[in-house]
């Protein structure tokens, strides 16, 4: 995943999305999940020409209701976790903050985690490397406490490791 | 078309030819002919089977599925005649299954009855032959060519089959509402947002087995009449997300979804939907927004779904467990899936264990097993030998049980009436050094976390509940505050307008009622008994135990411990920030918590 907003052409990402999913309401939200998959987070840029390129669609089809205002796009953007709406570090460092990994030592690794990284939950570091946030349950809870690392799981981990796990990442 | 009895399948990978086994092939198809087999038995080729360095040569014999390792060409004129003559397995050429190496789901344990997670890590999700080589699709098929939709709904409710999302709502009853609105098209949704913290039984069947779901979504969608379906599941789940979209390219292929399916004039097409990470989508009128592209926000109910559903037409919404249990009602019989569970709760039940017991991990186990059973038996016991404190059902929104109630048995009525709910299955289990009110305080973060805001009581309520537990952990509780949460938790009860809301007070009005003691020590005493809160406990050193080592000194981050070498050290409780670091670097157990 690459996060350097600057480097990718930004209209061609978005139009493509929209082409790929197509001109229907159902279609927003896994064309703002394409974007800031791209981005890591949804620049409002982004948004802008995502509603832009859905009324050039809806000028061709108008049978689809998919006449959207940039405000309900942002509220889309502004309400599922997945979608972020601020710049993120080159790579996310998500804690699984659900019971199971809770009552397995997640507690400790929790506060461990914040006192390495030198950041609290959503903070980003100054050099832009890390974001730290939480994240609800990846059901993966049969190894818990467990750290996702951009797209990488970890399972089990205990405060020994997080050194090694975040060298991996530059 | 040829038909065989049976198929046997012999690995040619380079490694398995350079053990011979072609020569293998050659002796069989000799022996076959000898035994005059040869148009019974067929013997294909087919790429690597098991490890062949330490396996080969070997084959696959279906339909038992049998797996002979290890074999020469000496060896086949026996096994020809034990097996394909005599039918026995012979099993001195069985190849040694590998220790299983699946945490989630090992070999059933004791007490399990698999009939949902019976396909998972024994067929090739990605490949549909293995799911039709597992009697898939045969109930399709029978539905389709031989029952009609008010059939198909008889035979389901006959099952008792009640809904696995959590609510327990009778299926059949569900289906016929839906069906019999005078409007089209209709909806089928399938809700696989599955975001109870350690629940993760939907994951594993949608990995492992997506066409069981398929299958039961196509005969849903018959018994409804509905044309168009859609799986809601949740972004958190990428490898589900991907197993279900190859299963459904593969079920158009076969010509089991799209139009004019098996000829017979009904047709249905199936998509899958991803979240965005939003826990209110598992409530059904979120999940249908959020579906149709608008923030995931409950609306009140009625109208239901069934009648003003997806884009405002009749929708019917089941769980996924609910789905891929389907075809194997049709399949078996409804009398043999009502054979099981109790009286108003047939079937099986699956469920994730977490927490502080020995096997962690997926169970599906009979309706009407008790939590004892379940904790003891199929759990395997308390960790470490500790002690079993509470066990929460039913997610964040449901209750906690404990040890009085172990002998419940698991139906939807028993735990709703002992103030805690079935909900989808999620199991956490907590030993006596688990603080209750510590416990409270992480459901009641997580509900608050996810409430959506639209309504004010689940809105504000569950802050304020949150804030009074923060603290009551922080040492700071009152006089009152009790009162207080009770009247809150029952507000925010009542008046909520959605599952998420109604049920989030759930574990502050079981813990309190179950562990009010603790609670008061909290406030009253300012001591947390199980030692966790971290206001409420100190960290000392025993004089007599304290060996003078230093570790404890050197290992301190605030330099709270002082001490000569060789001589008991002491803590400075005003320095300490107890984080506990002595106490786990400690090699005489020396340093005791307090509170």
């Amino acid at each position: 995943m690459l996060k350097i907003a600057e480097t990718k052409d930004l209209t061609a990402i978005v139009e493509a999305a929209v082409i790929k999913h197509g001109a229907h309401a159902d279609a927003f939200v896994p064309i703002l999940l394409e974007i800031n998959h791209e981005f890591g987070y949804i620049p409002g840029d982004a948004i802008r020409m995502a509603r832009k390129f859905l009324h050039e669609l809806y000028g061709k089809n108008p049978e689809e209701h998919i006449l959207v205002s940039e405000g309900q796009l942002y509220g889309l953007a502004s309400f599922y976790h997945m979608l972020h709406t601020e710049k993120t570090g080159r790579h996310v460092v998500q804690f699984c903050e659900s019971a199971p990994c809770h009552v397995q030592g997640g507690r400790e690794l929790w506060k461990s985690m914040q006192q390495s990284l030198g950041l609290a939950a959503g903070e980003t570091s100054p050099d832009d490397r890390f974001t730290l946030k939480t994240v609800s349950c990846l059901g993966v809870c049969g190894v818990g406490p467990v750290v996702l690392v951009d797209d990488d799981l970890y399972g089990n981990v205990t405060p020994e490791q997080l050194a090694d796990i975040f060298a991996k990442y530059e | 078309m040829a038909f065989y009895r049976s198929h046997v399948l012999v690995s040619v990978d380079p490694e398995c030819l350079a053990k011979g086994a072609h020569e293998v092939i050659d002796a069989l198809n000799d022996e076959l002919i000898a035994q005059g087999l040869l148009d019974e038995v067929q013997v294909l080729e087919t790429s690597r089977i098991g490890d062949p360095y330490r396996l080969g040569p070997d084959m696959l014999v279906y339909p038992e599925k049998e797996h002979y390792a290890n074999l020469s060409a000496d060896d086949i004129p026996y096994l020809v005649e034990e097996h394909f003559l005599k039918g026995r397995v012979v099993e001195k050429f069985r190849a040694q299954e590998k220790a299983v190496s699946d945490e989630e789901l090992g070999a059933p344990k004791p007490k399990e009855v698999r009939i949902v997670l019976r396909n998972c890590g024994k067929i090739d999700p990605h490949n549909i032959e293995d799911y039709i080589a597992e009697d898939g699709y045969q109930s399709l098929a029978k539905v389709i060519s031989s029952m009609t939709p008010e059939q198909v709904i008889a035979e389901v409710s006959k099952s008792g089959l009640r809904g696995r999302g959590g609510a327990g709502f009778p299926a059949a009853r569900k289906w016929q509402l839906c069906r019999q609105v005078p409007d089209n098209p209709k909806y089928l949704t399938c809700n696989a947002d599955e975001g109870d913290p350690g629940a993760f039984m939907n994951r594993r069947v949608l990995e492992s087995d997506p066409h069981s779901v398929v299958e039961g979504m196509i005969i849903a969608a018959y018994a409804i009449g509905a044309s168009r379906g859609y799986i809601y599941c949740r972004a958190e789940y990428p490898i589900a997300v991907q197993n279900l979209k190859i299963a459904i390219a593969q079920a158009h292929e076969f010509g089991f979804l799209g139009d004019d399916i098996f000829g017979t004039g009904f047709s249905f097409d199936l998509e899958v939907r991803m979240g965005a990470g939003a826990f209110v989508c598992g409530e059904e009128t979120a999940l249908i927004a959020s579906i149709e592209g608008k923030r995931g926000e409950p609306r009140p109910r009625p109208p239901f779904p069934a009648v003003k559903g997806v884009w405002g037409k009749p929708t019917n919404n089941n769980n996924v467990e609910t789905y891929a249990v389907v075809p194997q009602i049709i399949l078996k019989g409804a009398e043999w899936y009502a054979s099981m569970g109790t009286e108003k709760s047939k079937g099986t039940k699956t469920f994730a264990i977490a927490g502080d017991v020995i096997n962690t991990g997926l169970i599906e186990v009979p309706f009407g097993i008790t939590l004892r059973e379940v904790i003891f038996d199929v759990g395997g016991g308390i960790k470490d030998g500790k002690q079993f404190k509470a066990i929460q059902t039913g997610g964040p929104m449901g209750g906690c049980l404990t040890a009085e109630q172990l002998d419940l048995p698991l139906d939807y009525e028993a735990l709703t009436a002992a103030g805690s709910m079935m909900g989808s299955g999620g199991l956490i289990i907590m030993d006596h050094e688990t603080c209750m009110v510590d416990m409270a305080r992480f459901f009641m973060e997580f509900t608050q976390d996810e409430s959506c805001g639209k309504c004010t009581p689940c809105r504000v309520g569950t802050r304020r509940i949150l804030e009074i537990l923060e603290k009551i952990c922080a040492g700071e509780g009152q006089p009152g505050d009790l009162e207080t949460l009770e009247d809150l938790c029952y507000e925010v009860t009542r008046n909520s307008l959605c599952g998420l809301g109604q049920g989030a007070p759930n574990p502050v009005i079981s813990m309190l009622k179950h562990f009010r003691a603790e609670y008061e020590a909290h406030i009253y005493e300012k001591k947390c008994p199980a030692r966790v809160c971290k206001a409420l406990i100190r960290y000392e050193i025993q004089a007599a135990a304290c060996t003078g080592c230093t570790v404890c000194a050197r290992n301190c981050p605030v330099e709270a411990i002082n001490g000569e070498r060789r001589q008991a050290h002491i803590i400075d409780v005003d320095k300490c920030i107890r984080c506990g670091i002595c106490a786990q670097v400690c090699n005489f157990n020396a340093i005791q918590v307090l509170s």
